[in-house]
């Protein structure tokens, strides 16, 4: 479980995040959503220790992140896994080799055990026929699998994505989506989410939280979004005709 | 710097990576290190006949000048700037990709000391392959040299009695000496252009592009230094 309280950040005189705190469960996707520049991304950040929140703590299990010296967090942050919205996957490196990278630093498998594991999470993402070729020799949604592969190959106890879904297409969406939501059941894992897509709002927000100008607007489930009275977020989500006319169909 | 000379996480890990750069950044560039090398003593060693050559000049002036420029300048400084070009770019431009696409961040994320995983199997590949690559230019220098003397220019016995007349051998170890101080000057200063880029492809490019002319700018003055303490 992670939990953020009174998290602030500026940036010189700009506040970008005001007073935020929220609990993410493990087990479950927790979703954080918002329009571009509401400040999602520099709470994930901030979360995942690449900025210094201003003000305000991040427990995980209840260990305080920010107070934390560089060794602690080197170790915690081995814990960690994280999917980038460019899936940053090493371009020198093979398929396998990035998903063994994590484990050739940290762990102390044999090179056969290392690639058995490797192999293992890329047939957990149904890519193991790709392992032998390189980032630029595959799809965006097969570099998102790889990714994922690549953070799970830890087996970490935090999973965070920055805009997973981000230049897919929706079928490949739906694929990438169903695949977090899958691993975070499976290995119990505290999974957030940063996303501004519907799909995945409706689909796999087992916990929501809607961020606007760098406050804490709402927070709610799947179940509790169409039915919402919150004006900011229905206007977000259901930004289209389409979507505000199948809102009122449902409500 | 600091954080680039902490202790290794895996040093597994790191010789693998010393090993990519030593071929990468070193074994790569033999090739136009060696051509370079070849042509330019070819040409100094023309200039040297035909402007410095006279007949009140023993015939041996053109091998000894020719010896002299490359062990004491060329094959050191002016091939290290070369290198700057070459090298430095190469370092600039992957560090800068990687730090745009979040290839960086992610190594972070997974708590590897990015600076140090990245940057000191560079520093130090260079600093391994620069001092033979020296080396290889020397060689391939006076290879170019004998090349026009077997053209017909001078004799090769004049070229070969020049290239030995007065050889002092502290002047190849100037230049290897010389060339440790560039290969940090290029593999550091270019890794904190890339690693420090903000921004995009345009920001790469200007890092890549900045790297080259402060390496360069550098390197001439630290050669002025250099051969002021060592001569």
């Amino acid at each position: 479980m992670i939990e953020i309280q009174s998290i602030k950040k500026s940036f010189e005189e700009r506040e970008v995040l005001k007073d935020i705190s929220a609990r993410f469960d493990n087990g479950q996707t927790n979703l954080i959503i918002g329009q571009s520049g509401s400040g999602k991304t520099v709470l994930m950040k901030c979360i995942v220790g690449l900025l210094t929140p201003t003000e305000g703590k991040i427990l995980y299990d209840g260990r305080d992140f920010v107070a934390m010296k560089k060794k602690e967090k080197a170790l915690l942050r081995r814990e960690m896994g994280m999917i980038f919205q460019s899936a940053a996957l090493f371009d020198s490196m093979s398929v396998l080799e990035n998903v063994m990278f994590p484990l050739d630093m940290f762990s102390n498998m044999t090179l056969r055990e290392r690639e058995k594991r490797a192999q293992q999470c890329l047939d957990r993402v149904n890519l193991i026929d790709a392992q032998k070729k390189y980032p630029g020799e595959i799809s965006g949604g097969m570099q998102k699998r790889v990714a994922i592969a690549r953070a799970i190959a830890l087996n970490p106890k935090y999973l965070f994505c920055d805009e997973p879904n981000s230049g897919l297409d929706p079928k490949t969406s739906l694929v990438i989506d169903a695949l977090i939501h899958d691993i975070t059941v499976e290995y119990q894992m505290t999974t957030i989410i940063n996303t501004h897509d519907m799909n995945s709002v409706m689909g796999i927000g087992d916990s929501i939280i809607f961020i606007k100008e760098g406050h804490l607007e709402w927070r709610g489930d799947k179940t509790q979004v169409a039915t919402s009275e919150n004006q900011s977020l229905t206007d977000f989500i259901f930004a289209s005709d389409l979507l505000k006319k199948a809102r009122q169909a449902f409500v | 710097m600091a954080k680039v000379f902490s202790r290794p996480e895996r040093l597994r890990m790191y010789l693998k990576q010393y090993i990519k750069e030593m071929q990468q950044l070193g074994v790569d560039s033999i090739g136009i290190v060696l051509m370079i090398s070849f042509f330019i003593g070819a040409v100094i060693c023309i200039q040297m006949k035909v402007n410095i050559q006279s007949p009140w000049m023993p015939r041996f002036t053109t091998g000894y000048t020719t010896r002299e420029i490359l062990l004491l300048e060329f094959s050191s400084s002016i091939m290290c700037l070369i290198l700057a070009g070459k090298v430095g770019s190469n370092i600039a431009s992957e560090l800068g990709t990687m730090r745009v696409t979040q290839q960086i961040d992610a190594l972070e994320i997974m708590g590897v000391n990015s600076a140090s995983f990245l940057i000191l199997p560079k520093i130090m590949g260079l600093l391994t392959m620069i001092p033979v690559l020296v080396t290889f230019s020397m060689a391939a220098g006076f290879g170019g040299a004998y090349a026009i003397s077997f053209a017909g220019i001078l004799t090769p016995e004049d070229l070969t009695y020049g290239l030995q007349h007065s050889f002092n051998q502290w002047f190849v170890w100037m230049s290897i000496i010389k060339s440790f101080f560039f290969a940090f000057i290029i593999a550091s200063v270019s890794s904190f252009y890339g690693y420090t880029v903000e921004g995009g492809s345009v920001e790469v490019g200007k890092a890549s592009t900045d790297s080259v002319v402060h390496c360069s700018m550098l390197i001439l003055f630290a050669d002025i230094f250099l051969t002021k303490l060592l001569s």
